[in-house]
């Protein structure tokens, strides 16, 4: 078919361009109470948030109820609280970046603030917050359960869990949080990237047990490949200088390299 | 000010936008008119930045958008009014418009009202939301930072006739302040009553241009007959340019006595010959049109067909 083709003539158009200034950019600040308030601003991002709070309490109380008098210590009840965290604090990483996709809603985020590095980046920084913020409160609910337990039982209140421990499994809860993140970073779909994380925290860990049964050559490079492993001894107390280094190199190859290729791909990949 | 620099798109083999270029100046309504898949919105997802272009680029108010400090305050965008989390309330999502760009918070009841959403509206959640309420809010979105620029893909699309004239009168006013907009529709009459300029986009290329009145005056010859190819045909072998519209219609540039002596000469008997008058805009927006849906009728035949034979 033939193409027409007019040009429009200049002289009609108004050029009433409005005196303006150009606005200052948005500091990092502000993105990051943004991403913050998103966590929390949906209907799935409050119950999520709130369940951290309402696990935190019904782990205690069963804790409470059915652990034996000599057991009321501190450390029982971190370890009841932070079995749901585990579960619960990821799920909330993974949301805070696959939503943008699986909700579409990344295409007014990343017209507002077309670096979509910057916004990856205040979402990363909300989510290590809520992650410090939601083990404090665990925290908090621990202790309090500790004393009432204790007075309850009419045993001495027994803190077992030094400063460092608790740091220790608060590291340990980031780190989950971020393999979450990863997840989102990566595969940019809530569903995908949930069943993507019960599958590396779940199924591969069982998978490396077996193997290194079956196999001898697998068992010494078990604590190199194996993450969630290598993450247990931060529960364990004082990890040594080997299982920080196990740390570290599971932490370059489940963590590092994945986030650096999912990365590359979010920030040229198309956004419809 | 929005400037497309020899823009082009590839998705693999397909070319989804070919090299084109335009400007939608300041103080006018530049309508972005084309059939569904023509590349309407992925033209304007490379504008806002959400697509990487294959070559070429564009730029608004003189930058890339992505250079923009705060593309809020300068750029109101609407690509796509479903495209926002289900479980988000309406206030909820203009509250984040309103924090990122840095407004104050009483933007945000004046923008709902200026919407006409109101605040029990604006406290449901967009998963309960009817797409014209979406419409509004996405608008609200858009407006809400105060912009130069406003791009909007389809924004009346699920407007009820009040709505359409709402966001007619609101884009009016828009560019009578100094203001640039953007607007694409795949109907032309929705562009025929708010453009000033008018860009039409098929199959990727940019098919026509111009300011509404000459397009709509754009001259030449309908001619309508029941052998609408031979017709053409003749007029190819004429030397003339003629295209072939929908409804056995064929436009071309030329006099209506040139057109009625070949076809005479060749036999063709004609139903129908006159001055274009601004059918020409029409006609070749249904041609447009009718080859994606020319397309769509072979493969129901094929279906058809496939029925058939099994029986």
């Amino acid at each position: 078919m033939s193409t027409t083709t007019l040009t429009a003539p200049t002289g009609t158009t108004v050029t009433r361009t409005r005196e303006r200034a150009v606005p200052a950019s948005i500091p990092t600040r502000r993105i990051v109470g943004v991403e913050l308030r998103k966590m929390f601003n949906t209907r799935s991002g409050f119950w999520l948030m709130a369940s951290i709070g309402i696990a935190a309490l019904l782990a205690t109380i069963a804790t409470l109820v059915f652990a034996p008098n000599d057991e009321l210590t501190q450390e029982a009840f971190s370890a009841a609280i932070g079995f749901p965290m585990a579960v619960i604090l990821p799920m909330v990483a993974i949301l805070s970046v696959s939503s943008e996709w699986s909700q579409r809603s990344g295409l007014t985020t990343f017209t507002l603030v077309p670096r979509r590095g910057r916004v990856i980046t205040a979402k990363l920084i909300a989510t290590v917050l809520v992650a410090v913020v939601s083990m404090l409160v665990a925290g908090a609910i621990g202790a309090l359960g500790n004393i009432v337990g204790s007075s309850i039982a009419g045993v001495d209140t027994v803190w077992d869990l030094t400063f460092q421990d608790f740091a220790l499994i608060v590291l340990a809860n980031v780190l989950g949080m971020l393999a979450g993140f990863m997840l989102g970073v990566v595969l940019r779909n809530s569903s995908a990237a949930i069943v993507g994380y019960f599958v590396i925290s779940g199924l591969l860990p069982t998978l490396f047990m077996v193997l290194s049964d079956a196999q001898q050559w697998f068992r010494d490079l078990w604590p190199w490949i194996d993450f969630n492993y290598a993450q247990g001894a931060l529960f364990e107390g004082s990890p040594s200088a080997a299982e920080w280094a196990h740390l570290g190199v599971t932490g370059l190859i489940w963590l590092v390299i994945p986030m650096a290729l999912g990365l590359r791909f979010l920030l040229r990949s198309e956004i419809k | 000010m929005i400037t497309i620099d020899s823009l082009t798109r590839t998705y693999g083999a397909f070319t989804a936008v070919d090299d084109i270029s335009f400007t939608a100046e300041p103080g006018r309504v530049t309508g972005f008119l084309g059939p569904n898949g023509a590349g309407k919105s992925t033209t304007m997802r490379v504008l806002v930045g959400l697509t990487d272009p294959t070559a070429g680029g564009a730029t608004i108010l003189g930058r890339r958008f992505a250079d923009l400090p705060n593309p809020g305050r300068e750029v109101g965008v609407l690509l796509d009014a479903s495209a926002q989390h289900a479980g988000r309330t309406g206030r909820e999502i203009l509250v984040i418009a309103q924090r990122t760009m840095g407004l104050p918070a009483s933007s945000v009841d004046a923008m709902l009202e200026r919407v006409s959403l109101t605040p029990e509206e604006a406290g449901r959640r967009v998963r309960n939301y009817s797409l014209g309420m979406r419409q509004r809010l996405g608008i609200a979105t858009a407006l809400i930072g105060d912009p130069e620029v406003l791009i909007l893909d389809e924004p009346a699309n699920g407007l009820d006739p009040a709505g359409i004239r709402w966001m007619r009168d609101l884009l009016r006013e828009f560019a009578d302040q100094g203001g640039t907009v953007l607007l694409s529709s795949h109907l032309l009459h929705e562009i025929e009553v708010i453009a000033d300029d008018i860009v039409v986009i098929g199959n990727g290329r940019i098919v026509a241009q111009g300011t509404k009145q000459e397009l709509l005056a754009a001259g030449g010859t309908l001619a309508r007959s029941d052998d609408p190819a031979g017709l053409a045909e003749v007029m190819t072998i004429a030397g003339l340019r003629p295209t072939v519209g929908a409804d056995r219609a064929v436009l071309v540039e030329a006099e209506l006595a040139t057109v009625g002596r070949l076809a005479f000469e060749a036999g063709i008997p004609l139903t129908e010959l006159r001055a274009a008058d601004g059918a020409g805009l029409e006609e070749m927006f249904l041609a447009l049109t009718a080859e994606t849906q020319r397309d769509h009728i072979d493969h129901i035949d094929r279906i058809d067909g496939t029925e058939g034979a099994a029986a």
